[in-house]
């Protein structure tokens, strides 16, 4: 099935299997970057490992320190393949720009409307191209 | 898909280009990539920026900087910085590995080399200068950004690490989300109903109500009525810190208190709220209770640690009254985390020595939840914080009791858990 995204927040490639993640995930203070899991007390699927997955959230949470969590994940091959959100996040966009500029690679990031969201959440492979057209399995 | 077009100025593009040398055109690309994803169709000018990327998350956050010095860049706009992983003033406390201190302090260096002011606060509303009604920033630090918009009423959209120090080189920021009048009206309407005066009177129902807000709300505008006006500067600092930690919280409006929330009509701009949410003794009780992790009867109090965000001197005085001439019981460590500025306004004023012969030691430049201070903790940690009663436990690896200052003092002299119950029912 063929999905259109709502907004190409950073455009790229990407396949993998779905992680739908019931609460918005804050990168910093939430995820670690040497292991590629969650690491929140206090998120519903704390301990949950992202690496490589096209992982479905509603979004992000505060901190501003996301950014650098997420070019760190990149840099030590620990990051999501792709973010599919519900909602922008500009903080969490920085970070994917950034790792491009610094390392030629980055987590492509969506935002897709309530019947596209609901339709990833529920699958269990997606697949991006590079302009921003998404596939379910 | 309607695809809007970025508008840059003769100068943006110059920079674009290149002519403001490689790092200016790094950060024109940085600035420019985020402007088009946020749907911006212009960039504007900003009057300072706060810098969240000084503080050391691993090899790429240097990677960065490093390309930015080696380009010559300079900050235009003037420029503060956030909280580091090292406290340059205690340094004996750091108890993590040399490499990460050494990495740590040379990131901090590449930020001054730029031309930042080391200021090393996460609470910059705090310092003699701060941003003024209606004026454009760049600021990064979730607390500092919700403090900014909903307190002072300047305008910074939620910026991360990197973009706040493209913004501070090339003095643009995209013109869009809390910079534009149309996303600072609120839209979710938070009442108050049936809460005690002697709560509602009280330091420890901002953090908590924060926190509640936060969950609600992801990135929308909270609208919260039932305030006591005037409510002072540090309970609205708790509460929006407690908002941008358990929700995306860029702003809030208190009515009769924020600067553009004289009235429900001024704080909802005009039109009905999407959602009104009525909020009750109960649902703060159960609030209260999700930011407490420890399981409290059973283990020791190992720690207390207040400041976070950084304590100001007025919290400072209630802390020196509450304590009185009192010790810190020997089995509890106790920490409060400030600013360097804040410290010298407290050491002349005779509390720092009041307070360290007390007991109490206080940590500067970074915070106790980032960093390894604190030591091996035997037992649980109490705090006042909200922010940091949500991310201790996954920073630290520790379990962490809530309550009020009140709390925290008294549980820190008695070295045992002594909670004011009452306030709750």
């Amino acid at each position: 099935m063929a999905l259109t995204a709502v907004r190409v927040v950073v455009a790229g490639a990407a396949a993998g299997a779905v992680v739908a993640l019931d609460e918005p995930l804050s990168f910093w203070g939430g995820y670690s970057a040497e292991h590629g899991t969650i690491t929140d007390e206090h998120h519903p699927q704390t301990g949950v490992s992202l690496t490589g997955c096209i992982v479905v959230m509603p979004g992000g949470r505060g901190s501003s320190s996301a950014s650098s969590v997420l070019a760190e994940a990149v840099r030590l091959g620990t990051a999501p393949a792709a973010l599919l959100l519900h909602r922008p996040d500009e903080i969490l966009a920085t970070g994917s720009l950034v790792a491009r500029e610094l390392y030629g690679t980055t987590v492509p990031i969506l935002v897709l409307d309530d019947a596209a969201y609901a339709r990833a959440a529920a699958a269990d492979r997606v697949e991006l191209s590079a302009t921003g057209a998404l596939t379910i399995r | 898909m309607a695809r809007v077009t970025l508008h840059l100025t003769d100068d943006d593009a110059a920079a674009l280009a290149g002519e403001a040398g490689e790092a200016g055109a790094l950060a024109m690309r940085i600035v420019t990539g985020l402007a088009e994803t946020m749907g911006a169709t212009r960039l504007l000018s900003i009057e300072g920026a706060h810098i969240d990327s000084c503080l050391y998350h691993g090899r790429s956050g240097i990677d960065f900087a490093e390309r930015l010095v080696d380009g010559d860049a300079r900050v235009s706009v003037p420029t503060t910085l956030n909280v580091s992983s090292l406290d340059l003033l205690h340094p004996d406390l750091y108890k993590g590995p040399e490499t990460e201190a050494a990495a740590s302090r040379r990131l901090m260096q590449l930020y001054e080399a730029m031309g930042c002011e080391p200021t090393w606060t996460c609470a910059p509303y705090q310092l003699a200068t701060r941003p003024g009604f209606g004026q454009h920033i760049a600021w990064a630090e979730s607390n500092a950004i919700v403090f900014a918009n909903s307190v002072l009423g300047a305008r910074t959209h939620r910026y991360g690490d990197f973009i706040d120090i493209c913004a501070a080189i090339t003095g643009r920021a995209p013109a869009a989300g809390l910079h534009l009048d149309e996303h600072r009206r609120g839209d979710v309407l938070f009442r108050l109903r049936g809460v005690s005066d002697a709560l509602l009177d009280h330091d420890v129902l901002a953090p908590v109500l924060g926190y509640l807000i936060g969950t609600e709300v992801e990135d929308h505008v909270p609208v919260i009525d039932g305030l006591p006006s005037p409510t002072p500067e540090h309970r609205l600092k708790a509460l929006g810190s407690a908002a941008a930690s358990s929700g995306a919280v860029g702003m809030f409006h208190v009515v009769g208190v924020t600067p553009e929330a004289a009235t429900l009509t001024d704080a909802l701009g005009g039109r009905p709220p999407d959602r009104t949410v009525d909020v009750g003794p109960e649902d703060l009780r159960r609030a209260r209770d999700a930011l407490t992790t420890a399981a409290t009867d059973d283990r020791p109090l190992g720690a207390v640690s207040l400041g976070t965000p950084h304590y100001s001197v007025a919290e400072f005085a209630r802390l020196v009254e509450l304590l009185g001439d009192r010790r810190i019981d020997p089995g509890v460590a106790c920490f409060v985390n400030t600013a360097r500025a804040v410290l010298h306004e407290i050491s002349l004023r005779g509390w720092v020595d009041r307070l360290e012969s007390a007991g109490v030691q206080i940590v500067t430049d970074t915070c106790t939840y980032i960093t390894p201070v604190m030591g091996e903790i035997h037992g649980y940690a109490l705090t006042d914080s909200a922010k940091w009663a949500h991310y201790a436990p996954g920073n630290l690896g520790i379990d962490v009791a809530f309550g009020s200052v009140d709390d925290c003092v008294e549980s820190a002299v008695a070295g045992r858990l002594v909670r004011q119950d009452a306030l709750w029912r």
